[in-house]
């Protein structure tokens, strides 16, 4: 899947937020199909990386290229437009509306009299949930309120993949899940890249990044280090990368600055 | 490629929303997947028509008139303003906030409306300018409220604390040294008093339950059509049939009296409004957003403000037809509208009914059969004659039982994992 010409790419892509330089000339690219798993330690610069993708951060220097051509993303909205969607670690749903409420929440269907569309938008979140193959949900019309942790996450996935989206960005997805949940969310990613769609997975599972991932970019002080591809390594290289990997540029002092 | 991914396991597997065998499924079956629910503590509105029940049963051993048809229309008259009033703080409880001000709010709207109309003032109006007008200044007072709660950030209780003492002086101020106003203009004192010819309100019934009956039907073929589980053709005809008696049973008992009062209809096409709007609109569905989780109605594109600013408006302009209805019941005003245990009554009529005071949970008809529910004791015990004294002691009593069955209902479905 390598070989295709990627969705998403990053060239050079500097951020700093005064004197602390978060992102230095960082290069990253996802591929139509393929799973990327982005690691590195905490204050790496990983979150401030998809928030960058995700319009919330501008960049300072570098460009954005979404299907060859360059881009501006100026806010969540122009990455949405794209059909760039972020799935956040605290989920961001309604515990008091159930899975197609939150699910249309803020693109709901209306018809003639503003009427919801009810049936339309049950109809779509059901096939939206049967095409990612989530069968664990009983009733599509339960409050998110009873769901488990797994569930929740496959329901904010399945959110973010409806909208025709191309780039779907997850963010620590199995950080508070159990085993079996765990296992849930693993095969869902698997499934979103089987079916086409750029995934870029942030973890700090290297066991489940190596279940999933195509390929790993790992990322140390705000610089690139290593691009993997998960046959070719072992986790302990990847550790290594992510807590000794060499700083090809040293930007300068305050660089070492950069904590959590 | 680097040929990690795993073979995947369950993409076969059966869609989901789908429950094995939905399209046939029957009544017995319905009934009882409903039971476990309540069994689990989805009690809908079980308790409080339980707790009807009980009121009518009660008071009706201690004075036969209860259950009359004379006493059946006075408690519709009785519990419009409240209901009113209490259907516009649904609005607020839903965002989580609250308004303390509705009382003099509804004050001040009464008071205009009759000043408006003094027949040898300067300014007189007619009935429909000088209501317009009320609830315009009802309208205006909720944006302004919503506008300082929003955009300056002061909680909701301190903004309509603020408002419960300043529209108390401003009916104070409206009325001046006039003391009392008797409103004369006919048509405002019909609200309350006039009562719909018998003929008339049948036709109104059979109206309401054909068009009740046309829009369940339209939503049982949409739902088949697209495929999706339906509810058995049973449940819908008994719930046609269930409006349609309990219809005919209110119509022929009030039209064995005075018949049904105008301010019946104003009630129910509230309520149908307002449901519509709650349930059927994305305006009422971001409502239920923001009251569950506002930075989650946030990053979804809702604007938090704007809705909150509208739901502080609507309650206000509730508070001010309340107040209207309230002034045209009394035919008159005076320096105590609005005052009282209007306020109080309202808030616990939507609470009673099942409103949460937390935000994201309850329904215009909480506010109906809460205030039901106050105006029956009010009634009952008046009949009986006891004291006003007695009369607050039960009514608080009341109002803690509803939201004591309600907590303990809520810790029943935590643990049922349906919260």
């Amino acid at each position: 899947m390598s070989n295709k010409d990627p969705i998403l790419e990053l060239r050079g892509v500097s951020k700093s937020f005064g004197a602390v330089q978060a992102l230095y000339q960082v290069d990253f690219h996802v591929a139509p199909g393929q799973v990327m798993a982005l690691v590195g330690d905490n204050g790496a610069g990983k979150s401030t990386l998809i928030k960058c993708i995700a319009g919330i951060h501008p960049i300072d220097e570098g460009e954005i290229l979404f299907d060859g051509e360059p881009v501006s993303i100026h806010g969540p909205k122009d990455a949405g437009k794209l059909g760039v969607e972020v799935v956040y670690q605290d989920l961001a749903l309604c515990d008091n509306l159930d899975v197609v409420q939150n699910m249309f929440l803020g693109r709901e269907e209306t018809s003639s009299l503003r009427a919801l569309e009810e049936t339309t938008m049950e109809k779509r979140a059901s096939d939206t949930l049967a095409s990612l193959s989530v069968t664990t949900i009983r009733s599509v019309r339960q409050t998110v309120a009873g769901l488990s942790g797994g569930q929740r996450q496959s329901v904010a996935v399945a959110k973010a993949v409806m909208w025709n989206s191309k780039v779907v960005i997850l963010d620590e997805p199995t950080a508070a899940l159990g085993v079996a949940q765990t296992r849930q969310v693993l095969d869902l990613v698997k499934r979103l890249g089987d079916q086409g769609l750029a995934v870029v997975l942030i973890s700090h599972n290297l066991h489940d990044i190596f279940e999933v991932a195509h390929t790993i970019t790992v990322l140390r002080l705000g610089q690139n280090v290593a691009e993997f591809k998960t046959g070719d390594v072992t986790q302990t290289q990847v550790v290594e990368a992510i807590t000794a990997g060499a700083l090809s540029k040293v930007p300068g002092h305050v660089q070492a600055e950069v904590t959590a | 490629m680097s040929g990690t991914t795993a073979p995947v396991e369950t993409s076969d597997a059966a869609p989901v929303g789908v429950p094995a065998g939905a399209e046939g499924e029957s009544l017995s079956a319905y009934a009882r997947r409903w039971w476990a629910g309540v069994r689990a503590g989805e009690l809908g509105s079980l308790p409080i028509i339980i707790g009807l029940v009980l009121i009518a049963v009660v008071f009706q051993s201690q004075n036969d008139r209860f259950l009359t048809a004379g006493n059946f229309v006075n408690l519709i008259v009785q519990m419009a303003a409240i209901t009113v009033l209490g259907m516009g703080i649904v609005f607020v409880l839903l965002l989580g906030e609250i308004d303390l001000s509705i009382g003099f709010v509804s004050g001040v709207a009464g008071v205009t409306t009759a000043l408006l109309m003094i027949p040898d003032g300067s300014t007189q109006l007619g009935a429909g300018p000088a209501i317009a007008l009320a609830l315009a200044a009802g309208a205006g007072i909720g944006l302004l409220q919503g506008l300082i709660i929003t955009k300056v950030g002061v909680p909701s209780f301190v903004v309509t604390l603020a408002g419960l003492l300043a529209w108390n002086g401003v009916v104070l101020l409206l009325i001046g040294d006039k003391g009392t106003v008797i409103i004369q203009n006919a048509f405002v004192i019909g609200f309350a008093n006039d009562f719909l010819p018998d003929a008339t309100a049948w036709i109104v019934l059979v109206a309401g339950i054909a068009l009740y009956a046309g829009l369940q039907l339209n939503g049982f073929r949409s739902r088949r059509a697209a495929g999706l589980p339906a509810e058995p053709m049973s449940l819908i005809a008994l719930r046609i049939a269930g409006l349609a008696a309990a219809g005919i049973i209110v119509v022929a008992v009030a039209n064995q009296d005075r018949g049904i009062p105008y301010v019946f209809l104003v009630i129910t096409a509230l309520y149908i409004l307002w449901t519509y709007v709650l349930n059927r609109t994305r305006f009422g569905r971001h409502i239920y957003a923001v009251g569950g989780n506002a930075e989650a109605a946030r990053r979804a594109g809702i604007n938090v403000d704007n809705v909150r600013i509208a739901c502080f408006a609507i309650c206000s302009l509730m508070a001010a037809l309340g107040g209207i209805i309230l002034a045209s019941r009394l035919r008159s005003i005076d320096t105590n509208s609005g005052g009282g245990d209007l306020l109080l009554n309202s808030i616990a009529a939507a609470v009673i009914g099942g409103t949460s005071l937390f935000g994201g949970r309850g329904h215009i008809k909480s506010a109906v059969l809460g205030a039901l529910v106050i105006a029956s004791i009010t009634n009952g015990l008046g009949l009986l004659g006891l004291s006003a004294g007695t009369r607050f002691v039960i009514t608080g009593l009341v109002l803690l039982a509803a939201v004591s069955v309600d907590s303990l209902t809520r810790r029943g479905r935590a643990s049922a994992g349906r919260a």
